[in-house]
């Protein structure tokens, strides 16, 4: 008896290899030479310097909103004092990464698609190989690269923020310092929230640069084909950011 | 005296899936003649030309270029051909993220690595200038009209100097006197150049003007070949459809 798959799990297990399969060219072409250095530092600074601003208004208002939801909570059970630690933990250890990871999904995975989809569509791939250039090192490798290194650092910078944000928050009930609230922030913060809370944004960032391009590079014929790929980038690098997220929980908890 | 052919094409199969769409194509393109490829949409045009640029991989059959064998070729073998065939794509492939002067300097600044800032320069002020397009060089794509693009992407193609020139339906989407144009800047490159070149296309006045010989691509095979006058005289039912 042979047992039949699903038409829509196969799709997906398909989508999967493929996809493993291009992540695997990715490291197989980004190690070799020729290395496009320029278009890669051009990438950092066009997926760094694009998100930025709406990163960092989005972790302003999560750090403020998430303080004045808290206050009143706290302060019944009178540790409004622990605020600073209570919300500093939740940022650093999982609200900065995943919020920022999927700002970044939304904003320069589909950005990542529609491109390389419109590139693919009007033959602009072509025209570069046939120009003596390899289009997955010049477009893929760099983007792939650039947003695994651009994201860990936003992430940095919005936690900055965000902590910023929940300052302010504070303040709007009684009077501290900065000094003093990120002196008691990372009095609570220890190693093992910071190290793992960085490293999975590496593997976030990959994710989002990876799952652009390839839907980009496989957009089907036609506008409709750069929209869908764009949608389907966004889509696709959100679940697989969540994924990861909870496999980092676990390897996390199995080392401490 | 028979002049030498520069592309040789025997016995080409390439299918997509089910879909076979070149069968046996056999074609030879002779140096310093425009050689006209006509088919309907879909019949494997670009297939076939991609096949001789190395862009589609053919699933058998034979492409020369010229004198080497293009498919046992390894990958600077490859480049060093691309270098000398210029390839005039049917949707420009201008880089909209490029400047109109990067957009040009990218093959010279990818195939030949030992040139000046004022040599690269100069070869793209030359190759616009060529196309009657000096004025745009720094502009981007999107603020050029459709026969525009299509010039610069000509200028694009011809700045290496390619010794052949493969054209993508250089015409389609033009309206009549921007192609006729086109046509006849292909015609000046021809003489100025001595280039060899094949041209797609569905429009007959570009068959007619810029034809040497005319071959016509039908269930994936070179059903026809000969002059303008020649087809043109034709009784066969699938060769008039094309003239009537
Ligand atoms: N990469 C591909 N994958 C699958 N099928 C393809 C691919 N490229 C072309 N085809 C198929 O090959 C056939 C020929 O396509 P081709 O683009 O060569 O047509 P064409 O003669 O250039 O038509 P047009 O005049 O409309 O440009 C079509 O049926 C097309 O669907
Ligand atoms: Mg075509």
């Amino acid at each position: 008896m042979t047992i039949k798959i699903p038409d829509a799990t196969r799709e997906f297990l398909n989508d999967a290899g493929e996809l493993s399969r291009f992540a695997g060219r990715f490291f197989y072409e980004g190690l070799r030479p020729r290395y496009e250095v320029r278009e890669f530092v051009r990438q950092c600074y066009v997926v760094g310097y694009k998100s930025l601003p709406l990163v960092g208004l989005t972790a302003f208002i999560m750090g403020l909103v998430l303080t004045m939801q808290l206050q009143p909570t706290m302060v019944y059970y009178g540790v409004e004092s622990q605020i600073p630690a209570m919300v500093g933990i939740s940022i650093v250890r999982e609200i900065g990464p995943i919020l920022t990871a999927l700002i970044f999904a939304g904003k320069i995975g589909s950005s990542i698609g529609a491109e390389l989809g419109s590139m693919k569509v009007t033959e602009q791939i072509d025209a570069m190989e046939v120009s003596g250039t390899n289009p997955f090192k010049y477009l893929v490798v760099t983007r792939a690269f650039a947003t695994m290194l651009m994201l860990p650092v936003l992430v940095v910078i919005a936690d900055a923020i965000s902590l910023y944000g929940s300052f302010l928050g504070v303040n709007i009930y009684e009077k501290t310092s900065l000094l003093l609230f990120f002196r008691k922030v990372f009095e609570n913060l220890e190693y093992i929230d910071v190290v793992p809370a960085v490293i999975k944004t590496f593997f976030f960032g990959f994710a989002v640069g990876i799952i652009g391009c390839y839907k980009g590079y496989y957009s089907s014929k036609g506008t409709e084909g750069v929209g869908h790929s764009a949608n389907s980038a966004v889509v696709v690098s959100s679940v697989v950011i969540f994924i990861l997220d909870l496999i980092a929980v676990q390897i996390t908890d199995i080392l401490t | 005296m028979p002049s030498e052919a520069v592309i040789q094409i025997k016995g080409l199969y390439k299918s997509f899936g089910a879909n076979e769409v070149l069968k046996n194509f056999n074609l030879d393109l002779l140096r310093g003649e425009s050689l006209v490829v006509l088919g309907k949409s879909g019949s494997g045009k670009s297939v076939l030309i991609k096949c001789i640029i190395g862009l589609i991989k053919p699933d058998r059959g034979d492409i020369t270029v010229l004198g080497q064998d293009l498919l046992s070729l390894d990958h600077e073998e490859l480049d060093q051909i691309r270098q000398k065939v210029g390839f005039l794509f049917q949707s420009n492939a201008l880089y909209d993220s490029m400047t109109v002067r990067d957009n040009l300097e990218f093959p010279l600044r990818r195939h030949t690595i030992n040139l000046s800032q004022p040599e690269v320069d100069d070869m793209v002020m030359d190759a616009l200038n060529n196309v009657g397009l000096g004025h745009t060089v720094d502009m981007m794509p999107a603020e050029l009209s459709g026969g525009m693009r299509k010039r610069i992407a000509l200028a694009r193609t011809l700045i290496l100097r390619p010794e052949i020139i493969l054209y993508d339906e250089p015409t389609t989407g033009l309206d009549p006197i921007t192609s006729l144009e086109i046509i006849n800047l292909m015609n000046v490159i021809q003489e100025k150049y001595q280039t060899s070149s094949i041209i797609i296309t569905h429009d007959m006045k570009c068959v007619k003007i810029a034809s040497d010989r005319v071959a016509m691509l039908i269930d994936g095979t070179c059903y026809a070949l000969g002059t303008y006058d020649e087809l043109n005289a034709s009784t066969d039912g699938k060769v008039r459809a094309f003239f009537d």
